[in-house]
């Protein structure tokens, strides 16, 4: 088999364009937030509203309404909740994280359970790229666009509010929206994701292509093209393992993803591992001839 | 001379915590004015009223005779953060930073304009920057991390200059660069508070001082607040030493 039939054969299903499609969608979407949010420190807060809004997405399912809003509503209530949990109580913030969206995604669980026509809804789970309709398609396309073109044409206010809020408030911005702003955007992309990887693993689109390009460079105008990248890239290759190798193709994206950060972990010109531990020697080297 | 800075009466608690206590204080507008005191004395909550960032129980604010919401919206104010509040590691070059300055004055998209990248040219050529532009930010001296900021406001277009701790972990070249620096913007009419724990460089740095004790215990020359007797009132010990001589 040529390569050109490796990558055009599977396309010749319907069902793996649409796989294709979502997969790309959600891996750009979540590749460009994830850059703020680790820089923001808000690792733990995605992988909280990306579980938090199970229960969200499960609800909206059984009322009939868009899976977006039931998330959004999710999201914020879980955010709210934390808060509230740290600032009332003497639970510190990464315990009020953890009691608060464990509960929740519970709480998803069990109205699973309770809701007939269960095969759909276990999909919101563990993701189930391969049976996207196009209905579902069209949905990612729309929550995708939204949020991919209020992320960019916002991004310096963004940034701004992730480096100085202090200074973002004191030039007349609104830092409160603005991290309201990425908190909707969140629970929206996880919406987006969860066709893609589901649930569980929406979490690692959400990280590891920011910290990934946080590696590479130190312009955080080019991590946000370096992130999307990445990510995409990861996506087709991990959807094409998983076809060939017939395995789960939520788990091969994530797993791309995870070998691509480890790569550039260790060999980053700049802030790898190997690079960072042969320049201090290189230095070490020269200040010794220099002696 | 205008009043730039008018704290009147001020009182603020976080929670049961009383951080200000009927402060009042004037600066005005041209003047370098130390503000002194021991942590937790209030001077971050002061900085914070005058940013609008925190809302006094009791007492009011004016800031260039405006609210300081209305300050805000038109950029007159100028905020350095102390060093340990930045995360150095940031992904911005000093460029990018100094051009946040300006985002008061650009449209929806933050989109910068011929006028924008002229002013933070001209403000690290001020602060003597101009070769460090494209540097990481963390990529550079103490002294040089703060002028970033100097530069922001510059930039910005500040009238008033808040600077927080601006000489913690910076050397003494540095520190002379810097107090030169803020000497000249205040030449030119800008109004500078300087929250310091190096009494020693007060004199050379303020026009005025100010003694913060929650409340304002002393405020006038920088020689006179730093007598040994007023020191005392707000650190409870003689700082300088100067007791035995």
């Amino acid at each position: 088999m040529n390569l050109i039939d490796f990558f055009l054969e599977p396309l010749s299903y319907d069902f793996m364009v649409r796989a294709l499609a979502t997969t790309l969608i959600a891996s750009i979407v979540c590749a460009v937030l994830s850059c703020w949010l680790v820089l923001i420190g808000w690792s733990l807060m995605g992988d909280a509203v990306s579980h938090a809004v199970l229960p969200g997405v499960v609800l909206a399912y059984i009322v009939g309404a868009p899976f977006a809003l039931g998330a959004v509503v999710f999201g914020f209530l879980a955010v709210a909740l934390i808060g509230a949990v740290r600032d009332t109580s003497r639970v510190k913030e990464d315990a009020a994280i953890g009691i608060v969206f464990t509960t929740l995604f519970a709480l998803g669980l069990v109205l699973i359970s309770v809701t007939p026509s269960q095969t759909d809804l276990n999909h919101i789970i563990f993701g189930n790229l391969l049976g996207v309709s196009w209905a579902d398609l069209i949905q990612v396309i729309i929550l995708g666009a939204i949020t991919f073109a209020i992320l960019v044409t916002k991004r310096r206010d963004f940034t701004l509010y992730a480096f100085d809020p202090t200074h973002a408030h004191a030039i007349g911005l609104n830092p409160k929206i603005l991290g309201a702003a990425l908190l909707g955007l969140l629970a929206l992309t996880a919406v987006v994701a969860l066709q893609a990887v589901g649930v569980i693993l929406v979490v690692a689109m959400l990280i590891i292509p920011g910290a990934t390009a946080y590696l590479l460079t130190d312009r955080f105008g080019r991590m946000l093209v370096v992130a999307p990248a990445i990510s995409a890239a990861c996506a087709v290759i991990g959807l094409y393992l998983s076809y060939y190798l017939d395995t789960a193709s939520g788990g091969m994206v994530v797993l791309a993803q995870g070998a691509v950060f480890a790569l550039v972990y260790l060999f980053s010109p700049r802030h790898g591992l190997i690079g960072t531990r042969v320049m201090s020697t290189r230095r070490r080297r020269a200040l010794a001839s220099a002696q | 001379m205008t009043t730039a800075i008018s704290v009147h009466d001020v009182t603020v608690h976080y929670g049961d915590v009383l951080a200000l206590d009927h402060a009042t204080l004037e600066v005005q507008a041209g003047r370098v004015c130390g503000l002194i005191g021991m942590n937790g004395s209030g001077k971050s909550t002061l900085f914070k009223t005058i940013t609008g960032l925190v809302r006094p129980d009791s007492g009011t604010v004016r800031v260039n005779d405006e609210s300081p919401g209305r300050a805000r919206k038109s950029g007159a104010v100028g905020y350095v953060p102390q060093s340990e509040d930045v995360d150095w590691a940031f992904p911005l070059s000093v460029r990018d930073v100094v051009m946040t300055g300006r985002y008061g004055h650009m449209g929806f998209m933050r989109h910068a304009r011929r006028t924008d990248h002229e002013a933070v040219d001209d403000a690290l050529e001020r602060v003597e920057l101009t070769e460090y532009a494209n540097r990481q930010i963390g990529q550079l001296s103490g002294g040089q991390k703060k002028r970033v900021f100097v530069a922001r406001g510059i930039a910005q277009g500040a009238t008033i200059l808040l600077l927080d701790e601006p000489f913690a972990g910076v050397d003494k070249r540095s520190e002379a660069t810097i107090t030169r620096l803020l000497r000249e913007l205040a030449d030119a009419g800008a109004t500078v508070l300087v929250s310091t724990h190096d009494l020693h460089a007060l004199p050379d740095l303020a026009d005025e001082a100010v003694l913060l004790m929650r409340r304002v215990l002393m405020h006038g020359d920088p020689d006179e607040v730093l007598q040994p007797d007023n020191l005392a009132l707000a650190f409870g010990l003689d700082v300088l030493n100067r007791g035995e001589n």
